[in-house]
């Protein structure tokens, strides 16, 4: 017999259904993704740090959880709503169930609830504070507990999520290291090092709260700044390391490329003058239309976002607008015009999603040959 | 980019008449390019020769021309309109096969005529599978082993390099005809020559056999500016083996990791560019290794398909009209999506609910065709579900499809029941009945998923299902937790009360009908609804919109599910219900989408907000653009009266779906939904004979004398007494089914033991049969008051062939103003005498100079449109003016409704199509029951014209010389004589066999023995397959078809050599050879014969 799981959102709507995975309390904020796979690599994912994810596929689980798509060591969402979890696996590469992959890593499922509807809220009313539990019986007292949770603005998440101390990243290819790629961990999907070191990079992954003179010790042909979870403006130290590390590129190395991706890429635009705010439920699925101004190519993105870059802000003229979303016109990505630096608020390693954007990566080991 | 200014008028090339594999999916295509091209300000020229269609609707195109869809023809169009461009992706596999010849035959270089959409070396890299292997292998992408062979000899050397079970594959050939799987050397020298043989340019592929792989499909769209999005994933249930359209599908993908999902994606995007394919959508098949995930190409189709359509209908992306405007240059991010308006199409719908399509066949009307389902498509429609859940969707799919299920199982089902039987009662072992079940898991057929369900009932594990029939795990367990929940039905009402909701509830989302409830329960379905309704348990709706709810959706575009939120507002407007068909089926098929959609939009010309109801992803009435509103839901009580509720109407219009909406009439009217138009008690006189009886007595019309019997004494002693020939039928009678002309007392026997097998104490019908007769069909529309006869039909063939198998001619051509008259008297006299409120159909026979009714039915008739594209009249939309109380001496003038007949300056004959082709071993005889898939109009100046052309766009070019096989049989022997006498003066030269060989020369005709298949080769067969006649005349005995009669029928069609069976068809062959043989072919659009006509 499945456990009752509630869902108590800050606005004082609830979901109630059974649970699957790991049973307990927790908060976050609810978001919805409205990919139609890779609930894996979302789940995985350190961007949803502090969040709690309802899949608008209703059914999730089917293919299991394999060793190969994991974007980080462990689950970092806060909690996983669906509307219904496959209760077999069907997939020759799946070793672990959903529920038991959740289970083993602490982390509350709720099914069978009218997804839908949620989204629909979360549409009209924006991202919010939520509590999903199964052990408080008393949807009152989550709708308190909700109100009174710590919510995403403001708070520095990447703390929790970057890793402890810089390392090499180890990764098998057909191509031998090139170049050297300095990546700044806020959070980073391993696609993003796998997608590099592919190309031939070798790739040494620094902690967030490593400075420039850290990252430029290693003497890199190129620095990444990754994604990562939460508020941006929280993030001061990083926004203050990337600053440094414009400075030096403007003043000492105009040859060393700088690629920003979502997170990374509002620090960078932090860092460039602008402002960020936080949209009313964010971007978060496979299937927005992205425009690249340079060529007026389209392309189907990878979006996990909750906070934007103003392109109102944005007044510094070394800088131009170089990808726009399709959908409500949103900052997509930005490139300095004389520096190596530019980058996109998307997510050009995709996993999940499509890899329309690859050429980005490309756009990077270009700017690094030169 | 904006679009192209250097094109000013586009010729657009339908798909011709609904074929398997083929069907009403391009009109709904070509119908959305039409006005998606128009209203950019194109000139559209349509050719189609299918006059069933929306598209050839003349309001739709500038000009439309309902002509055979050959090259000939369509080069006088060019030269006629000089379009600038033609668009050939939207009208399936004819269009894009008519562009190749166009080019081929250098027609569009002389003309200056560019093909927009995909290019010649586009298209034929896709269609010539040596060409797409090449390509495929050029941009690094795997495909099964293969190789090609014209002989049999070359066959087996490359059958040998690749091993058993493989796969042959003719090239250019429509839905896979001719192909097939080959498990053994033994079987394989027999599929390699039907297989060369079927090949136009007789070639076979022989490839590697991915048998029991998962299939997939990504529908694909590309724009000039190299931009590719897919549109939707499509997973197969029924694993590689089976053709797509035979296959259960669903979508979205649901057992593809997002890794395996994107290399899908890639590759297709590979594909697209590598073919070549400018702009529009393309279908790319997948098969996909279970054990180890390997990836192979299987084909690709370059243009809007079938599972275009459905690809459209689950994600609410209109496919079609996108391709078109992306044709004419447009970028997909210059094209708002029409859903949400505020976000553009350049992008990739992601969908929050599941989508279920399940075939439907018709094997019932192809005794002795082999079932297993194949690589050859069988099926003749299909039904799409829409639900939260698989589950859900599944059991609502299974409901739709109108088989007598109400979902997968536990609903009463006769199936059902005789297997129950048969277990309770001992007279079969367990393990017999597994045998049997394992039997029909392995070979693929329709009935496959019910034995699923029987396997897991009578103890079968998932796993050992998947290991004997394939499918996919996933699948499987979802159908197993339907199973598993119906025993806990039983105990519904055992529950404490305060359970019983919750319970309700979530059987309902696990798609069990109150059908199933009922029966599982043991109560009436009427308890079950009740008990719902007290407990509200209701369903909710909600909206498809392209974007799982992330933006807001404007598109009133609907399905039911059991939810919390029900997020579908209801207006205060006046609204009428329009019940649709359903899913495509022999006897119900685009007629009735056709006359649906004008009901709507004249509905909607008379300001009623109009709600449309159907389960087929095919049509053009499931275009969220058509109606107000769109409940995209089964249609059965339960589901439309759910609607009902939700929406009160003021209305329901039953009349357009064919029998589908009238079989519901009762349960809405006693459910207080009012039935527009013609009432309930009407349609009730109409269809019961005794009633029916006594009205025509009382008005004094004739009907044939008549008996009912339920034994083989009964029905000889009613034979004796009416005379030999009888018809004879099962009282229960739809479509034709199981009617037969019987014409001694021994066929009679047979019948009767044979309809005592399939319905058991239920009355026959026994009906005298007017032996050449001549049939009359006539479609009318009464207000009550008024009667307008729009139409009156000559069948070529005589009575006793289904209406809807004959072909027809307008106006009539031998009937005698006398029987003219007559014809309208009675139909006038009837319709008022019914209180009919819209459309009317009625058969009349006339033999002798009598008149007589053969029945009527108060709706839609399949001849509509026909009769309103040869009239220029718009039939249903003036029903149902009627049906909402508009009168008819508003629209006609007294002098029309004073019963003159509309008079044409030309003729237009139907003739119909028969799916022969695809059922080995089926006699190609027409008769009572109904086989035709669809049909043709041929319009011309006179009457040998206009057949010739039917006859050419149904396929059969009828010769200007040649020689004429004659075989005839015992009766009407004499009657053949003027007919062979005129073809001898034609200049044709007459073979026959030995029998009619001697009857001609006994009457001095000149005429060539040929061999009978006994007598030594070459026979008559033989001749046959040498292409060295021209045309068969074959007038079959009455009795049991001859062997040789059989095999000269089947030869005939199998190489399409033109044959007549009955003396009227005869007659007008001569007529229209004698047409042909005079002038050359003219074309004439339907808005110059309509202009023509008024003047």
């Amino acid at each position: 017999m499945q456990k009752r799981c509630i869902l108590a959102l800050e606005s004082g709507r609830i979901f109630i259904g059974n649970s699957f995975g790991y049973e307990g309390e927790r908060d976050g904020e609810i978001v919805f993704n409205t990919s139609l796979s890779g609930y894996q690599e979302i789940l995985t994912d350190p961007s949803y740090c502090g969040q709690i994810v309802c899949m608008t596929n209703p059914h999730i689980g089917n293919y299991g959880i394999n060793p190969e798509d994991m974007e980080s060591s462990r689950i970092h969402a806060s909690g996983f709503v669906v509307k219904e979890a496959s209760a077999i696996v069907s997939n020759w590469r799946s070793t672990e169930s959903l529920s038991d992959f959740l289970s083993r890593n602490k982390v509350i499922g709720l099914e069978g609830i009218d997804t839908r509807a949620l989204t629909r809220h979360i549409r009209q009313a924006g991202a919010m504070r939520a509590v999903i539990s199964t052990t408080e019986t008393n949807p009152k007292k989550l709708i308190e507990k909700a109100k009174k949770s710590r919510g995403l603005v403001g708070r520095d998440l990447v703390r929790e999520v970057t890793c402890a101390e810089k390392y090499l990243f180890t990764h098998e290819t057909a191509v031998p290291p090139q170049f050297s790629v300095a990546l700044l961990d806020c959070g980073c999907k391993s696609n993003i090092a796998r997608e590099l070191a592919e190309r031939g990079c070798a790739v040494t992954v620094f902690p967030a709260t490593a400075t420039a003179e850290d990252i430029l010790a290693i003497n890199p042909t190129g620095i990444m700044l990754s994604n990562g979870p939460g508020d941006p403006a929280a993030v001061t130290y990083v926004i203050e390391t990337v600053k440094k590390l414009i400075a030096h590129i403007a003043t000492k190395n105009q040859k060393l490329p700088l690629f920003g991706i979502c997170l990374g890429h509002q620090m960078l635009g932090l860092a460039l003058g602008a402002k960020t705010y936080k949209l009313k439920f964010g971007h978060r699925g496979a299937n927005h239309p992205v425009k690249d101004l340079t060529t007026g190519a389209i392309e189907i993105t990878s979006q996990n976002h909750g906070f934007c870059v103003d392109e109102k802000s944005l007044r510094n003229n070394d800088v131009a607008v170089t990808h726009c979303n399709l959908y409500d016109g949103t900052l997509e990505g930005i490139a300095h015009k004389h520096l190596p630096i530019f980058s996109v608020q998307y997510h050009p390693e995709a996993s999940p999603g499509p890899h329309d954007a690859s050429y980005l990566f490309g756009r990077f080991l270009k700017l690094m040959e030169k | 980019m904006p679009k192209r200014t250097d094109i000013k008028t586009i010729l657009i090339i339908g798909s011709g008449p609904i074929v398997i594999g083929q069907a009403c999916e391009f009109d709904y295509s070509g119908t959305q390019a039409i006005k998606a091209l128009r209203k950019e300000g194109y000139r559209i020229v349509l050719i189609n020769s299918n006059p069933a269609t929306i598209m050839t609707d003349p309001e739709f195109a500038d000009a439309t021309y309902i002509e055979p869809l050959v090259p000939e023809i369509i080069e006088k169009i060019i030269a006629k309109e000089r379009p600038q461009a033609i668009l050939p992706t939207l009208g399936g596999q004819t269009a894009l096969n008519l562009a190749v010849a166009l080019s081929e035959q250098g027609i569009l270089e002389k003309y200056n005529v560019e093909l927009i959409g995909a290019k010649l070396p586009a298209i034929k890299k896709a269609e010539d599978r040596r060409l797409f292997r090449k390509t495929m292998q050029e941009i690094g992408l795997d495909l099964p082993k293969s190789g090609y062979a014209y002989t049999i000899e070359e066959s087996l050397k490359v059958a040998d390099v690749i091993g058993f079970p493989l796969i042959i594959r003719p090239s250019f050939t429509l839905g896979g005809i001719g192909s097939g799987t080959v498990y053994s050397r033994e079987d394989f020298m027999e599929a390699a020559a039907t297989g060369i043989d079927a090949s136009p340019i007789n070639e076979i592929l022989i490839e590697e056999s991915v048998l029991g792989w998962k299939e997939f499909e990504l529908e694909v769209m590309r724009d000039c500016a190299d931009n590719c999005v897919v549109i939707c994933s499509i997973e197969n249930i029924d694993p590689m083996g089976v053709h797509t359209g035979d296959s259960i599908t669903v979508a979205p993908a649901q057992t593809l990791t997002d890794r395996e999902y994107q290399k899908m994606r890639d590759w297709a995007f590979k594909v697209i560019r590598a073919i070549g394919v400018d702009t529009g959508g393309s279908n790319i098949q997948f098969a996909v290794n279970p054990a180890d995930g390997k990836l192979v190409v299987i084909e690709m189709n370059p243009r809007v398909s079938r599972s275009s359509a459905l690809a459209s209908k689950a994600t609410g992306f209109p496919i079609a009209k996108i391709a078109s405007l992306l044709a004419v240059g447009y970028r997909l991010d210059e094209i708002p999506n029409d859903i949400t308006l505020k976000t553009p199409a350049s992008f990739e719908p992601t969908i929050d609910y599941c989508v279920v399509k399940i075939p439907r066949f018709a094997f019932e009307k192809f005794t002795g065709a082999d079932q297993t389902l194949n690589t050859a498509m069988k099926s003749v429609g299909e039904v799409m579900a829409l639900g939260r859940t698989f589950k859900e969707a599944f059991q609502k799919a299974v409901r739709g499809l109108e088989v007598g299920r109400f979902g997968l199982g536990a609903d009463g089902s006769l199936r059902d029941a005789r297997i129950e039987k048969r277990w309770a009662a001992g007279g079969v072992t367990r393990e017999e009945l597994m045998k049997e079940i394992t039997y029909n898991l392995r070979n693929p057929n329709c009935e496959r998923i019910f034995n699923i369900r029987y396997a897991l009932i009578f103890g079968m594990t998932a796993a050992e299902i998947h290991e004997i029939s394939k499918i996919d795990p996933w699948f499987l367990q979802q159908i197993q937790e339907i199973v598993d929940w119906e025993p806990a039905i039983k105990k519904l009402f055992k529950l404490p009360r305060t359970e019983q909701r919750a319970f309700l509830f979530a059987t309902k989302q696990l798609g069990f009908s109150d059908r199933q409830i009922a029966h599982l329960t043991g109560k009436e379905p009427a308890k079950i609804r009740a008990l719902r309704k007290k407990l509200a348990v209701i369903p909710s709706y909600k909206l498809v919109d392209t974007c799982a709810a992330e933006f807001d959706a404007c598109t009133p575009y609907f399905y039911s599910t059991y939810e919390e939120e029900d997020e579908v507002p209801v207006t205060a407007r006046k609204k009428v219900m329009i019940l649709g068909a359903g899913p495509n089926r022999i006897g119900q098929g685009i007629e009735f989408d056709y006359c649906c959609v004008h009901a709507v939009l004249a509905l909607r010309e008379e300001g009623y907000e109009t709600i449309m109801v159907n389960c087929n992803p095919e049509t053009v009435s499931t275009d969220y653009d058509i109606s107000d509103r769109l409940y995209f839901e089964p249609l059965t009580a339960e589901d439309v009266l759910n609607i009902a509720e939700k929406e009160k109407p003021l209305g329901v219009v039953v009349q357009f779906g064919g029998q589908t909406p009238l079989n519901l009439t009762a349960a809405m009217h006693a459910a207080g939904v009012k039935i527009l138009g013609t009432s309930p008690a009407s349609i009730d006189k109409a269809e019961d004979r005794k009633q029916f009886s006594k009205i025509l007595q009382k008005i004094k019309i004739p009907q044939p004398a008549s008996g009912i019997a339920l034994n083989f004494e009964e029905a000889k002693k009613i034979a004796t007494k009416l005379t030999y020939p009888v018809m004879v039928r099962p009282s229960y009678v739809l479509g034709g089914r199981a009617m037969k002309i019987v014409y001694d007392d021994s066929m009679l026997c047979d019948y009767m033991a044979e309809a005592a097998e399939v319905s058991p104490g239920k009355p026959i019908l026994v009906d005298k049969f007017l032996d050449n007769a001549i049939e009359i069909d006539v479609d009318a529309i009464s207000d009550g008051d008024d009667v307008y006869i729009a139409g009156i039909m000559e069948h070529i063939e005589h009575a006793g062939i289904h209406s809807g198998d004959s072909a027809c001619v307008m106006p009539p051509h031998t009937l005698s103003k006398t029987s003219i008259e007559t014809i309208v008297k009675h139909t006038s006299n009837l319709a008022r005498e019914l209180q009919v409120k819209g459309l009317i159909n009625i058969q009349f026979a006339i033999k002798d100079e009598v008149v007589y009714i053969l029945e009527a039915n108060p709706r839609a008739s399949r001849t509509v449109p026909y009769v309103s594209k040869a009239t220029g009249i718009p039939l249903a939309k003036i029903a149902a003016k009627i049906m909402l109380g508009k009168k008819l001496n508003k629209i006609f003038s007294k002098k029309i409704l004073s019963g003159s007949v509309p008079h044409l300056k030309y003729t237009a004959v139907k003739e119909v199509v028969l799916p022969w082709t695809r059922f080995n071993n089926v006699d190609v005889l027409l008769g009572p029951e109904m086989k035709s898939t669809g049909e043709v109009m041929g319009i011309d100046t006179d009457y040998g014209r206009a057949f010739a052309k039917a006859q050419l766009a149904a396929g059969s070019v009828l010769p200007r010389n040649g020689a004429v096989l004659v075989s005839l049989g015992p009766q009407g022997k004499e009657e053949v004589l003027p007919i062979i006498r005129e073809l001898l003066n034609l200049g044709f030269e007459m073979l026959a066999t030995q029998h009619t060989a001697e009857f001609l020369e006994s009457h001095n005709l000149p005429v060539k023995k040929v061999n009978k298949i006994s007598e030594g080769r070459p026979n008559v067969i033989d001749l046959i397959k040498n292409r060295s006649v021209s045309l068969v005349l074959n007038t079959p005995s009455g009795k049991a078809s001859r062997a040789d009669g059989y095999h000269i029928r089947r030869s005939a069609v199998m190489n399409n050599i033109p044959m007549v069976t009955t003396l009227a068809a005869a007659r007008v062959t001569v007529e229209g050879i004698k047409a042909l043989r005079t002038n050359d072919w003219t074309v004439t659009s339907l808005q110059e014969y309509y202009k023509a006509s008024k003047s």
